[in-house]
């Protein structure tokens, strides 16, 4: 998994029907120091997140599994809001 | 999943026979604000989308959930037609 800020949202009306009633979310990656690491990219959303928030979030088929048993195609999903991270050695 | 958008498209007479009848089209990846960036990708389509329009696209395994393609052999589909990005946070 890794740490990423919610910067922005995506809206589509046409989609897999899958994806219907699924929040997608842009999120940058952040390294160690908070600062932003790497390409952006679009997530499905799966604890309530918003714009602002750090979260973590994991990438591949697991994305989805938190929909079970609908088989939302996603490779990338927010599974956690951050409340505090702390890292003492970088 | 990454933002891109639809700049071409593929045909192919040969190819694995679970790829027939799919819609191949190429696609540039871009940031949020629409700027290109990475390489060219070749994505099956299962929205309809055409030339110019902005996508959603979903890579690796996860592409195989995407409506129709259980079993298929693809790595990029594309799953959204994007309507409006809005970023709110700087980056």
């Amino acid at each position: 998994m890794q740490i990423a800020r919610v910067i922005g949202d995506v809206v589509t009306t046409i989609k897999d029907a899958n994806l219907n009633g699924v929040k997608l979310l842009v999120l940058q990656p952040l390294d160690a120091g908070g600062h932003p690491a790497g390409r952006t990219l679009v997530a499905v959303d799966a604890v309530g997140a918003g714009v602002g928030e750090t979260v973590f979030f994991v990438r591949g088929k697991e994305a989805s599994f938190p929909f079970h048993p609908t088989e939302v195609p996603a490779d990338a999903g927010i599974v956690g809001i951050v409340d505090h991270w702390d890292v003492s050695v970088t | 999943m990454i933002l891109a958008r639809v700049v071409g498209t593929v045909v192919a007479t040969r190819k694995d026979p679970r790829l027939v009848s799919n819609k191949l089209l190429v696609a540039r990846p871009m940031d949020p604000h629409g700027k290109a960036e990475g390489n060219y990708l070749v994505a099956v389509d299962t929205v309809d989308a055409g030339v110019g329009e902005r996508v959603l696209i979903v890579s690796g395994s996860s592409a195989r959930m995407a409506s129709g393609m259980k079993d298929c052999p693809v790595d990029a589909a594309i799953v959204g037609i994007v309507d409006q990005v809005e970023i709110t946070q700087d980056e």
